[in-house]
This record gives C-alpha cells, sequence and structure tokens, in this order.
C-alpha cells in the first residue's frame, strides 16, 4: 500500500470544480426530463390512439437499448446529420433528458392512475376544463404519490451523469480521469470523487425527505 | 328545468337505463330509489354528462346536453354534484376546495370567491374549519364541505349521488339538515338515497327505478302509502 494524497492536493480544486458541472448537468437533465416526462404520460393515458402508440414506441426505444449509445449517437452523429456542431454539454443534456423523459413518463403515468377517479369526477362536475383539472388536481396528487420514485430517478441521472465524460465533457468523473493520468495516481482522485458522489447522493436525499414531509402537510 | 326523454345507457351489452322519460320542473326536489343496481346513480350522472347517453335526450333548462354542439363545462357550471365519497381536494384546504372552481372556471376573483365561500361555510356551520385540510374532517364535515363547493358555482340544478351511504350513523342526519335548509331556497335537486324518512320528507316526487326501468313516478305520499307495482310494494316491505 503506498497511498499518496499529497500528490493530488493542488488538483484539489479542479476536482471540485466538477461538481458544479456534474450538478448542472443532472439539474437540466432532471427538469427536461420530468417535463417531457409528464407530457408523454399524458399521451399513454390519452383516448388518441396513435399519440400513446407514439409514447410506447418512444419508451420503448429509449428503454431498448444502452444509454452510452444513445450518447454517442446524439454527440458524433448530429454534425454528420444535420450539420450542427453540438458541444458535449448539449449532447449529454438532449440525450439524458430524452432517456430520463422515457423512464420517468412510466413512473408519472403509474401516478396519475393511482389518483382516485372520484378527483376527476369532482372537478369535472364543476366543470373544470381537462388542462387546469390535470395541473392543479390530478398531477400534485400524482407527483406526491410517487415522490421518492422521481428521487430514485434523479439519482440514477446523478450517478450515470458520470457516462458524459466518455464524451469529453469536464465533470467529476472525467477530471478524475484527467489528474490520474497527470499523476499517474489512479486510487486517489477516483476514491475523491466517489466520495464526492456519495455525499451528493446523500443530501439529495435528504433534501428529498425534507421535500416529501412538506408535501404530507394535508395528511 | 330537466326533462328526459327516452334515455338508454348502456356499458357494453349490459343496458342499465331503459328507455327513461320524465321531467323536473325548476325549484322541485325529487327522490331517486330503488335497489342497489337498479340504475339510479347512472340516471343522476348521465344528467353532467359523468356517463354519457347511449340514446335518447336530456334537456337542461333549455340545452340539449346530449347534442354534439353543446358545452357541456358550461352545463356542468350549472349543475352541481354531490358524492358518495366527498372526493374532496385533499390538497386543498376547506377554502381552497370552495375557491377553486369559482376562481378558475367562472374567473372571480380571490375576494368574491372567498366571500362566497366564507357565507356557504358559515351556512353549513363549518366557517372555523375554513384553513383545515379534509383529512382533519369527519364523514359528515366532509359531506357538507362538499355540499358548499358544489353551491358555490351558484348552480341552479344540484345532483346528490348517495350522500349518506358512506357516512357513520350520527353523521347522517347533520348533512341530511343541510339538504333541508337547501330545499328551502327553491334549488332545484335530484336525490338518490336509501333514507326513505328523508325522500318522504322532502321529497315533491319519487322515482323509483328497478332493473333500468323508471317504474313509477309519483308524489311521495301515494307512493309510500299506496305503491302501484308489486316491485316497489316489495321495495317498501324491505326497507320500511
Amino acid at each position: 500500500m503506498n497511498l499518496d494524497f499529497g500528490q493530488i492536493i493542488p488538483s484539489l480544486p479542479f476536482i471540485l470544480n466538477g461538481i458544479l458541472v456534474t450538478l448542472r448537468f443532472t439539474v437540466l437533465s432532471a427538469l427536461f426530463g420530468f417535463a417531457l416526462g409528464t407530457l408523454l404520460s399524458l399521451l399513454k393515458i390519452s383516448n388518441i390512439k396513435p399519440l400513446r402508440w407514439f409514447a410506447e414506441f418512444y419508451t420503448s426505444i429509449f428503454r431498448g437499448t444502452p444509454l452510452i449509445l444513445q450518447l454517442a449517437l446524439v454527440y458524433f452523429a448530429t454534425p454528420q446529420l444535420i450539420g450542427y456542431k453540438i458541444t458535449p454539454i448539449e449532447a449529454g443534456v438532449f440525450t439524458f433528458s430524452l432517456n430520463s423523459a422515457a423512464y420517468s413518463s412510466e413512473t408519472i403515468r403509474a401516478g396519475i392512475m393511482a389518483v382516485d377517479k372520484g378527483q376527476r369526477e369532482a372537478s369535472m362536475s364543476l366543470g373544470v376544463p381537462y388542462r387546469p383539472m390535470m395541473l392543479d388536481i390530478i398531477l400534485p396528487q400524482a407527483f406526491k404519490n410517487i415522490l421518492p420514485a422521481l428521487v430514485n430517478e434523479t439519482i440514477a441521472l446523478l450517478k450515470d451523469s458520470a457516462l458524459v465524460s466518455t464524451i469529453g465533457v469536464l465533470d467529476l468523473m472525467r477530471r478524475a480521469q484527467v489528474v490520474a493520468g497527470q499523476t499517474f495516481l489512479y486510487f486517489e482522485p477516483l476514491l475523491v470523487v466517489g466520495v464526492i458522489y456519495y455525499v451528493m447522493v446523500m443530501g439529495l436525499t435528504q433534501a428529498a425527505n425534507v421535500l416529501e414531509r412538506r408535501m404530507r402537510r394535508s395528511d | 328545468m330537466i326533462r328526459i326523454e327516452h334515455l338508454v345507457k348502456s356499458f357494453g351489452p349490459l343496458e342499465v337505463l331503459k328507455d327513461i322519460s320524465t321531467e323536473v320542473d325548476s325549484g322541485e326536489v325529487v327522490a331517486i330509489i330503488g335497489p342497489s343496481g337498479s340504475g339510479k346513480s347512472t340516471l343522476l350522472r348521465c344528467i353532467n354528462l359523468l356517463e354519457v347517453p347511449t340514446a335518447g335526450h336530456i334537456f337542461v333548462g333549455d340545452v340539449d346536453i346530449t347534442s354534439p354542439k353543446c358545452d357541456i363545462l358550461k352545463v356542468r357550471q350549472n349543475v352541481g354534484m354531490v358524492f358518495q365519497h366527498f372526493n374532496l381536494f385533499p390538497h386543498k384546504t376547506v377554502m381552497g376546495n370552495l375557491t377553486y372552481a369559482p376562481m378558475k372556471v367562472r374567473g372571480l376573483s380571490k375576494a368574491d370567491a372567498s366571500k362566497i365561500a366564507m357565507d356557504l361555510l358559515n351556512k353549513v356551520g363549518l366557517a372555523e374549519k375554513a384553513d383545515q385540510y379534509p383529512s382533519r374532517l369527519s364523514g359528515g364535515q366532509k359531506q357538507r364541505v362538499a355540499i358548499a363547493r358544489a353551491l358555490a358555482m351558484e348552480p341552479d340544478v344540484m345532483l346528490f349521488d348517495e350522500p349518506t351511504s358512506a357516512l357513520d350513523p350520527e353523521m347522517v342526519k347533520e348533512v341530511l339538515d343541510v339538504m333541508k335548509a337547501l330545499v328551502r331556497t327553491g334549488i332545484t335537486m335530484a336525490i338518490v338515497t336509501h333514507e326513505m324518512g328523508f325522500a318522504r320528507e322532502v321529497a315533491n316526487r319519487v322515482l323509483f327505478l328497478d332493473g333500468g326501468y323508471l317504474v313509477e313516478d309519483a308524489p311521495p305520499d301515494v307512493f309510500f302509502s299506496a305503491p302501484k307495482s308489486d316491485r316497489a310494494q316489495q321495495f317498501l316491505e324491505k326497507v320500511l
């Protein structure tokens, strides 16, 4: 055992800056993924068959292929296809949002179905149109029920975000590799970012607990 | 106020309502009774299109609500409904439950909606519960809030779908009292109920349904003392 954390101390600020990159990446992907996932879930419960088919086909594609392949396709194939030179961050957020939407749409759909149908009937009987009924009555109750599942999805996103290191985004993971390349020390930088990921996930879990308690106010 | 012409409702192969025709005048209180599975609730739910009729016409006011051109949201604003299981919005306070639709649908200001809501809460005796969430209320209180919520839209017609069936016995009276007070305001009411005493006391007319047919349509004195059909006689023997 010859661990030498002393050698990577000068690189610590470089590694720590990666926290922001990873965090921003995760937050953006989670938000876009959630919005798109909600939209897809509404298509899945719609009465219009082609919309349902589309949403289900979409989900099957993103669940049926590896995320790293989707990422590579978006990053390397987009310039070839449409001539737009996509940045690694854009490619990452784009792919992760689309992918996360596929997974969370299933969760959200289940959450909507679990809301008592009396809620829908009560809204309808008051003359409330579909949009406000969904936004104000059904979805808030659905989200409350599926909050733990959505937190899991966000945690998965946070950890999977390490995959963007493969297309050159200077996130936490990639920075650990860069430091390892400079110092020829592998264990130390990887261990450091491992701890950072762990702390971030724990923080997210705690934040979700607080949010969940607040939302249970009405019980 | 409500005119039903040759109404038929089927769920798949099962015909639940068979050629129902009747009328409810403005200000009239109609009790709909009958054994379970007779189609009472379905009939009521057709009047605000929670169930879409298979055939026939229903007029609310002058509007044929079964016509494809009808703006059903408009009709529903004018037809309040109270459900067996209350269906209050659990994530909104009592006040939030009462003001939501008036603000969202009728476009009232928060102040105006709150004023109407407070007024109604006073009438149902629950003004002090305005800031509570429904989960903190008893069944009887929930149902009184639900009645106030429907009234907050200031409808001309109120539909009640077994409003006391999910309540503990000691809470039935408080809800019936609120409904009796409502009868005195002269609003048109259709009530699906198993409370025979209540039906007899407040209804102008009783509709007796059995097996999807409208078997009797009579004033309560006539219906309860001298029902014409055998089926109604048997039913009354069991429940009275």
